[in-house]
């Protein structure tokens, strides 16, 4: 039994398909004609790498009073970008397998946001496949996520208010994206593009086709929105910059005993040696 | 024969066995002349060829013969300057040997075919050489035996090796082409059959001196370049073999598959962390890091999170699981999570340092904990747990090499385990401790 999805936000239309404006100062719009422009739209860069930060995971909800045997808990799993915008450019569906006992197991998203709601009384693992547009991947993605429905701590009964948050970081690479692809998000806010070779020639972008061109594809005012996790890449950097410095030191001081023992003559003073 | 009777076994029924069995250890009796350690170098088998006629090595001469050493002269028919030697000659029966130089049948030159004036008029005139050339060309082939780099180095003026030897060739053909207009055999003769081509020669040189000539990083592209394509293979099997499967596939891949697979149990949180066997681990080479690289490049999408634990399996496969483990207490200790939690391009390349430098660190301690292991027999206080014998005094004065030895007599007496230092003071204990925070 499968609930309505949450409620979008109609009428403010969010120009988020694939034609982002192009600045022209980046890139020069190639003059050769469509035929080109489509064999190149296919050609690979090798030394660009394009990275698209996602999160996926799950919300639980307890129903409280409203809760049965068999669904006492509401759930959502979803992948969203990292900052919340819209995946619809690079995703076309997602394809979440659920637990065999749910009806029609392996649903199907077919538009941002990608996400899924169901009410259940289990955990289990979830499936989540990825797959991409035509011109971006023609491989698909696997991502596993286990549900968690109950909270670490045992503390009294749970909050209806409060859910259980389960959420992973991590980043779809492409290593050897076409031309194509390239153009159409090169500058679309939910994928990193490194900084390009000079003088690259990209072709027009050509847009695809969205299904709901009318709802807006991003988490940004998402109801759960405000139970997404924190992911900063700062803290973590900062704290593996100390550890690093830490290690160095220790190197450094250890590499100082190394020499100081192979420089001491063995046989000569054997007693003093273990004095200090 | 002592044996037998002990035995209470016949003796009559030795001899027929001992005949039935010689024939076919015969060959690998070894032959008589030559001692049997000498024989055995040869592998213990006769070579098929008799190396050594070994029936001559211990021959005497013969009696009637009687011999004596003159100093003699001697001429080659090697030499053309009619030059007169002496040396040692071995006369028989006062005969003294006859024939010519021993050594002057090695006197071999390569034949060259030379050219008449005519002959050059008509079939070898040449735009790019004059006659001139061409002369000298065939005077230095004949001075040294068609060994070309020499003529290259000799001819007057500057002509590549690869010119030379074009020259030479062609007109060697052209010339026996001219003189055997009509015969059938010179088909066959390699100079016709396979003409000398200048540019085919010229390229395979560069092509050699490229390869030959190639940079660290270039040899690093084409080992990638190669890996992919053995990973490529490689990937092409095992997914045909999960066509047929129904496997319960692990949590933490991001690996592609080219097929669904059907979730086994999953009600229980999944069991194990292994890797999707679909994608092989990437071998141990030098080259790790672009093969692990390269195998990524191939998959043509994947997450962050599986290429760094690709390259934390490459980096760390020289290294065993105990170490594995301590990289891992070491990571704990310093507050650093052992998967990233926000694996972000650059969060995983420090993350992959941070480990490259734990690796180090540990190698560095466990270096240091065997130098000082070297020293420890010497310390007062190892004394008085296993009592020096004066013979472990009287090495101290030796080479050092020496004294190594004692050390690991003296580790072996001690307990089992570790180098035990209980009645140690804290300052000399030099053991390895786990890093803590506080250490720092």
């Amino acid at each position: 039994m499968s609930q309505p999805l949450p409620l979008k936000r109609q009428g403010e239309h969010h120009p988020d398909d694939g034609a982002s404006p192009i600045k022209p100062s980046r890139l020069k719009i190639a003059l050769s004609s469509e035929d080109s422009d489509k064999k190149n739209a296919n050609k690979r860069l090798k030394d660009v790498e394009i990275c698209v930060p996602i999160v996926y995971g799950t919300t639980a909800f307890y129903l409280g009073r409203k809760a049965s045997e068999s669904q006492s808990h509401k759930w959502t799993v979803y992948v969203r970008g990292a900052s919340n915008e819209d995946l619809g450019a690079v995703i076309k569906r997602v394809v979440f397998q659920l637990h065999p006992s749910f009806n029609n197991p392996t649903r199907v998203v077919e538009s941002p946001p990608f996400e899924l709601s169901e009410c259940g009384w289990g955990e289990f693992e979830i499936a989540i496949t990825l797959h991409f547009h035509s011109d971006v991947c023609d491989k698909q993605l696997d991502l596993y996520h286990h549900l968690k429905l109950y909270p670490e701590e045992e503390s009294g009964p749970q909050s209806t208010k409060k859910p259980v948050v389960v959420e992973s970081y991590d980043e779809i690479v492409f290593p050897e994206p076409s031309e194509g692809f390239l153009a159409r998000v090169q500058n679309h806010p939910a994928v990193v593009v490194p900084r390009l070779p000079a003088g690259l020639n990209l072709p027009s972008p050509v847009p695809i086709e969205t299904g709901n061109g009318k709802e807006r594809g991003d988490t940004k005012d998402h109801p759960l929105t405000q139970w997404f996790l924190n992911f900063s890449e700062a803290d973590e950097l900062l704290k593996l910059a100390a550890a690093r410095q830490q290690v160095q030191a220790h190197i450094v001081k250890l590499r100082r005993q190394l020499s100081l023992v192979e420089g001491m003559p063995q046989l000569s003073k054997p007693p003093s040696t273990y004095e200090s | 024969m002592d044996a037998k009777d002990i035995l209470g076994l016949p003796k009559n029924s030795f001899p027929p066995q001992e005949k039935k069995s010689r024939p076919p250890k015969e060959s690998q009796r070894k032959p008589d002349g030559i001692s049997r350690e000498v024989y055995a170098l040869t592998g213990g088998l006769a070579p098929l060829m008799p190396a050594v006629d070994s029936s001559q090595l211990k021959r005497r001469p013969p009696p009637d013969e009687k011999v004596a050493w003159q100093w003699l002269g001697f001429t080659s028919s090697a030499r053309k300057d009619n030059l007169h030697l002496y040396h040692w000659v071995r006369v028989v029966n006062g005969v003294p040997p006859t024939g010519d130089y021993s050594f002057a049948k090695y006197n071999k030159s390569v034949d060259i075919t030379r050219y008449t004036d005519e002959e050059y008029e008509k079939y070898l005139t040449d735009p790019r050489w004059t006659k001139e050339e061409t002369d000298q060309l065939f005077d230095l082939c004949e001075q040294f035996d068609l060994r070309f780099i020499v003529i290259a180095d000799r001819f007057p003026s500057s002509r590549t090796l690869e010119e030379l030897k074009d020259r030479y060739y062609s007109v060697s053909r052209a010339l026996l082409i001219a003189r055997n207009p009509s015969s059938v055999d010179i088909a066959a003769h390699p100079l016709v059959k396979e003409p000398y081509n200048i540019s085919r020669d010229v390229e395979r040189k560069r092509a050699m001196s490229l390869v030959l000539s190639q940079t660290r990083q270039q040899e690093q592209r084409d080992e990638e370049v190669l890996a992919e394509a053995k990973r490529i293979t490689q990937s092409r099997i095992p997914a045909k073999v999960s066509q047929e499967s129904e496997m319960a596939v692990a949590p933490n891949a991001g690996v592609e598959v080219t097929e669904r697979t059907i979730p086994g149990d999953t009600v229980s949180p999944p069991p194990s962390n292994a890797q999707h066997p679909l994608i092989p681990v990437p071998p141990p080479l030098s080259t790790e890091n672009a093969s692990t690289l390269a195998s990524l490049r191939i998959l043509r999408v994947y997450l962050r999170t599986y290429a760094l634990e690709q390259m934390l399996q490459a980096a760390s496969s020289t290294a065993g699981l105990r170490t594995i483990k301590r990289v891992e207490q070491t990571l704990q200790d310093l507050g650093v999570n052992l998967k990233p939690r926000v694996p972000t391009k650059a969060v995983c390349a420090e993350h992959l340092e941070l480990r490259k430098e734990i690796l180090t660190l540990l190698n560095l301690q466990k270096q240091l904990q065997y130098k000082e292991a070297e020293g420890l027999p010497f310390r007062e206080g190892s004394f008085t747990e296993t009592p020096g014998t004066p013979k472990d005094r009287t090495f101290v004065p030796d080479s050092s090499f020496g004294v190594e030895r004692t050390g690991k007599r003296d580790q072996k007496r001690k307990a089992p385990g570790r180098l035990s230092e209980a009645p140690s003071s804290p300052a000399q204990s030099k053991r390895p401790r786990k890093l803590k925070a506080s250490d720092f």
